[in-house]
């Protein structure tokens, strides 16, 4: 059984987690060209070696930022959200 | 020392089979000299191909310095199938990144069809020690969308005839794939993927539960909470034995002039303007004219080494075969729902794959969750298989694609081609992808059939979507 430690739950079951895929920058949609924002939603960087991602611990639904090693498959590091995004998200979108 | 000597050995195909015949015997009665009658044929063809397989002269050739002279010899005049070559060259006209089914079939489509010999197939391991030796072997052409019909349907055409074309035993076996379907929307996705295939020269049908007892009557039906409700059946599905198709594509490239570069790892690649002017490897650099990336499992690895991000995912695919029982399932079945199929190799093995890992990774170790859902999932359709021990297991990395569709076609770079995200319906697509990867790098210009898997249409949003005739029903 691999174990991944949540922020919030401590230790569990790899089983209980599901990963969204790496932390990157959402393209503003309004302005960005629709060959980058094709890129943004199909391509990625597939990287083997140590990648940053998405994580979510289903039967909470609590999500967080986990480091990861693809090729080793440790998982290096997790860290709550507030950890690394200490601002909230600016999308871009106009709050009018 | 006795001898056996068969008479009226004819030029046929089916006396390539009767080559394998010999050669067992010649095996298994090392003390015993075999000596073969009435093989009369012009040299090429069959010829060759039973004396390759064989390692042995007709008598009528052998006469009579030759039989005299391997009657006393003590070694048997065999003859490797593979000679390695020496040191690289300086340059090639064509570079083939990675050795495995893909890569080979390409070098021999360009040397045979094409009349391109400067070409070195590189590999950093060994010739089908990837993903062609590591799928469940299935090869299929029951998909959803005209476009990937088409072209699986001429590989599976290919796939038929393909250990003749090559003079190499792939034990093709025409078993034919069971689908089973758990719900009603699967079966409406079963009712289009059989009309499509009606329009498109392949035979499939959607059958009822009875049909599925008479092609699998060992086959559980009521599945609890899932009962099977109906199949789709796929007559024309064929199994083999899968590194020979790896094996077989590099002896007849080799011998059409393929150098085939096993251990040689690429490390990098120049480029200059538009072009690769170079590709480095870790037994020095080589200069070439085009390059053809085919390396599955590792695509977005090596195309990031020259500037190229793919919409690839890459994940392990695993999979398991159990202790050899008595012949009791013919074809392949592949459950929809429970994301397992299982097939029964000739030697009589259980082969069992599944769906691929949760989560991107580039290892090929196997997790025992996967596998015993795996075990599971089998032991649901087949009760009666529970207290059988399993013999081997392990993964392979598959290359994912949003759509569940290849990669096959230009690259930005002028001189670079792809042929990549090969997910896990690579090994069944392997002729027709080195039949049209080869003329598409001879002519430098995209067949028609290639046409809707470049990997433009993702800037296009023009997807070739084939994730329900995919996922886990391979």
């Amino acid at each position: 059984m691999k174990v991944m430690h949540c922020p919030l739950n401590g230790p569990r079951n790899i089983a209980e987690f599901i990963t969204f895929g790496e932390v990157n920058k959402m393209p503003v949609p309004d302005t960005v060209d629709d060959r980058a924002w094709a890129e943004f939603v199909f391509f990625a960087n597939n990287t083997a070696g140590v990648v940053r991602e998405w994580w979510c611990h289903t039967p909470t639904n609590y999500w967080f930022i986990a480091d990861r090693h693809t090729v080793s498959d440790e998982i290096l590091a997790t860290y709550t959200i507030a950890e690394l995004f200490p601002e909230p998200f600016n999308t871009g979108e106009s709050d009018g | 020392m006795k001898y056996l000597i068969i008479k009226n050995f004819h030029c046929s195909e089916q006396s390539v089979l009767k080559a394998y015949q010999i050669k067992f015997l010649s095996e298994k009665f090392p003390k015993i000299r075999l000596y073969v009658f009435g093989l009369r044929a012009k040299r090429g063809g069959h010829f060759d191909r039973i004396i390759r397989v064989c390692g042995i002269l007709p008598l009528e050739q052998a006469m009579p310095f030759g039989l005299l002279k391997y009657g006393l010899s003590k070694r048997y005049p065999s003859k490797p199938d593979f000679v390695a070559p020496g040191d690289l060259k300086k340059s090639y006209d064509i570079v083939i990144v990675g050795g495995g089914g893909h890569g080979l079939a390409v070098a021999y489509h360009l040397a045979c069809y094409w009349n391109i010999r400067n070409i070195c197939v590189l590999d950093k391991g060994y010739i089908g020690g990837g993903n062609t030796a590591r799928n469940t072997a299935v090869i299929r052409s029951n998909y959803i969308t005209p476009e990937s019909v088409n072209f699986y349907a001429e590989a599976v055409r290919m796939y038929g005839q393909l250990s003749n074309e090559l003079g190499y035993n792939m034990m093709m076996s025409n078993r034919g794939q069971l689908t089973l379907a758990h719900s009603d929307a699967t079966i409406r996705s079963f009712r289009m993927r059989a009309e499509v295939s009606k329009h498109r020269g392949t035979e499939i049908e959607v059958v009822d539960r009875q049909t599925i007892k008479e092609i699998v009557p060992n086959l559980e039906l009521d599945i609890h909470a899932q009962p099977i409700l109906a199949g789709l059946w796929h007559p024309d599905a064929l199994t083999g034995r899968h590194d020979s198709v790896a094996w077989g594509y590099a002896v007849c490239a080799m011998e059409l002039g393929v150098e085939v570069h096993q251990r040689t790892e690429v490390t990098g690649f120049e480029v200059v303007g538009n072009r690769v002017t170079k590709v480095k490897t870790s037994c020095g650099d080589i200069q070439c004219g085009q390059v053809v990336q085919a390396v599955a499992g590792h695509s977005s690895v090596v195309a990031k080494m020259v500037g190229i991000r793919l919409p690839i995912r890459s994940y392990p695919l695993q999979a398991m075969v159990t202790l050899p029982m008595k012949p009791f399932i013919n074809p392949m079945v592949s459950s929809t729902a429970l994301h397992c199929y299982v097939s029964q190799t000739s030697r009589g093995e259980l082969v069992i794959g599944g769906g691929p890992d949760p989560y991107e990774l580039y290892s090929t170790r196997s997790s025992l969750e996967l596998k015993e859902d795996l075990a599971g999932h089998a032991c649901e359709m087949f009760p009666f298989l529970v207290d059988v021990p399993i013999l081997r297991q392990w993964a392979g990395i598959v290359d994912m694609t949003p759509d569940y569709s290849p990669i096959m076609g230009p690259s930005e770079l002028d001189n670079y081609w792809l042929d990549a995200g090969w997910g896990t319906w690579g090994f069944k697509a392997t002729p027709a992808s080195g039949k049209y990867v080869a003329q598409m790098v001879a002519q430098q210009k995209v067949p028609e059939v290639l046409q809707p898997f470049g990997v433009e249409r993702f800037y296009d949003f023009g997807l070739v979507n084939e994730m329900g005739a995919t996922a886990a029903s391979h």
